[in-house]
């Protein structure tokens, strides 16, 4: 049980896709306006990297080595059929907000990164404990990044205006802003691990 | 940065000049355009410039500190920046602004780069940039001139770009200044008479800002009306920030090319840039975008302007 609780906290710290290992960068500058896209494509990828990870690992020892990129993306493109598929049944709306960045999740490199550098050679439980961690981690960095951005760039929190009369930082919401603040936290934890 | 120095053949003789002392002068060269600026729109700008000033030194101190690094306050480049960030803000700018203006100029400017002589970009119009995108509301509300009160004018390219003409304008008043517009860019004539001293003793060259200039002048000279060679150029060169963007903000030491060539380059980039942006962009002024960009291609310039050595 220990070893699983390892893998599954190495992808929220030690190798958080986002601050450490610096993939999925797409998908986190694009989205990461509001707590609610950023929850939904945190959500949404971690439930593609699970699911990708169990099969791809079930699936190592047949898939043979010289197709195995095509073999991950048709995996991983059913989850995200099944993904884009349920959000806009339940939740057109942040369907809508989220737009392209959806179906983009078959070409994230967290999910595509995890299948080639982990699941491919891992047994199924320890891939489904990965899978999850990363999720987790890549959820958390999202919405650490996403909480900033609403606050400082929009003045609200989901949505709902926290002081009257703040006149927010509209850069921060825009690209440009994404860039700054992903630069400032990836510089603030570089800054503690050196500090370790 | 050792081999970005040119190092020609001895013997040496040294000048008696470093940064701290250039920093001043220009610092100096800069005040009358704020009198100016002072004289015109009353006394709110000059809080602004103070305001600018004490926190770009403020935060140049204490992000130092809290890195542990020397305080290099009194080099005067923190002031320039300051002063330079003030002048490129309304008159009316609510003093929150310029703090928050000033601290992201020196912080994210300059300092995460490193500190002085590290940063890619002029850190008073990484200030400036940043201010027009969060809070254009404020940045583009100017006063009257010589009214001393409330009451807010469109700067004449402003005018240009919303209605196809300028106002009813002279040059005259161009000249001296009598337009909305930032603190420090509407008086022309003190602003030449600032940057008389330092073009003199060489502090700045005169390859930037003539170039500068001058392209500008010949490009909406030939594109600035309805058919070609037909633009107002001399309303082009009078208005905007762009005598105040050539003379004190591209001739930056640090964001610019070290070679002369490589200056003309620069300075021909700066002004089609602006002129394109006047023109036809969305903006009603360009000079800071331009010189933002011409900052970012600085390197490549460099690297293609690098001088012949002697003999091969």
């Amino acid at each position: 049980m220990k070893k699983f609780f390892h893998e599954f906290l190495k992808g929220i710290f030690r190798e958080n896709p986002t601050f450490v290992l610096a993939l999925g960068l797409c998908p986190t500058l694009a989205v990461s306006t509001s707590l609610t896209n950023g929850l939904g494509m945190g959500v949404a990828a971690t439930f593609v990297l699970l699911g990708s990870n169990v099969i791809i690992s079930g699936m190592r020892n047949i898939i043979p080595g010289r197709i195995r990129i095509p073999c991950y993306i048709v995996v991983i493109a059913t989850f995200v059929t099944l993904v884009e598929m349920t959000m806009k049944a339940y939740s057109p709306a942040l369907d809508r907000a989220l737009g392209i960045y959806v179906p983009l999740i078959v070409v994230n490199c967290i999910v595509l990164g995890r299948a080639e550098a982990y699941a491919c050679k891992s047994s199924v439980t320890n891939s489904f404990f990965d899978g999850l961690g990363m999720g987790v981690g890549f959820t958390l960095a999202l919405l650490l990044i996403s909480g900033i951005r609403e606050v400082s760039g929009a003045g609200t929190i989901l949505g709902r205006e926290i002081i009257k009369g703040f006149d927010p930082v509209r850069v921060i919401s825009m690209p440009s802003g994404a860039l700054l603040v992903i630069g400032l936290l990836l510089a603030f934890f570089n800054l503690i691990k050196r500090k370790k | 940065m050792k081999d970005r120095l040119i190092v020609s053949a001895s013997p040496h003789l040294h000048k008696g000049e470093s940064t701290t002392r250039i920093m001043w002068i220009v610092f100096l060269a800069l005040v009358p355009a704020g009198a100016a600026g002072v004289v015109i729109f009353g006394v709110r700008a000059l809080w602004v410039i103070l305001w600018s000033i004490f926190f770009a030194l403020a935060s140049e101190a204490a992000i130092q500190a809290a890195t542990k690094r020397k305080v290099t306050i009194l080099d005067g480049s923190a002031a320039i920046t300051g002063l330079l960030l003030a002048y490129n803000l309304p008159p009316g700018a609510p003093l929150w602004m310029v703090a928050a203006g000033s601290f992201f100029s020196i912080a994210i400017g300059k300092q995460v780069f490193g500190g002085l002589g590290q940063n890619i970009f002029n850190p008073a119009l990484v200030g400036r940039v940043f201010l027009m995108a969060s809070w254009p509301k404020y940045m583009t509300t100017f006063s009257k001139p010589l009214s001393y009160d409330a009451v807010t004018s469109a700067t004449p390219l402003a005018l240009l770009k919303e209605s196809g003409v300028p106002g009813n304008i002279s040059y005259q008043d161009l000249f001296w200044g009598l337009r909305g517009g930032c603190i420090g860019e509407a008086c022309i004539v003190a602003l030449l008479l600032g940057a008389a001293f330092p073009l003199f003793k060489k502090y700045i060259s005169w390859h930037i800002p003539f170039t500068y200039i001058a392209t500008t002048g010949v490009f909406t000279y030939i594109f600035g009306a309805k058919t070609f060679f037909g633009g107002d150029w001399m309303f082009h060169v009078l208005t905007g920030g762009l005598v105040l963007g050539a003379f004190f903000m591209a001739t930056d030491y640090v964001t610019s090319p070290l070679t002369r060539r490589g200056q003309i380059v620069f300075g021909i980039g700066c002004g089609i840039l602006t002129a394109v942006i006047r023109l036809w962009g969305g903006y009603p002024e360009g000079v800071s975008y331009a010189i933002l960009m011409m900052n970012a291609a600085t390197p490549i310039i460099d690297r293609f302007t690098r001088n012949r050595v002697y003999g091969s």
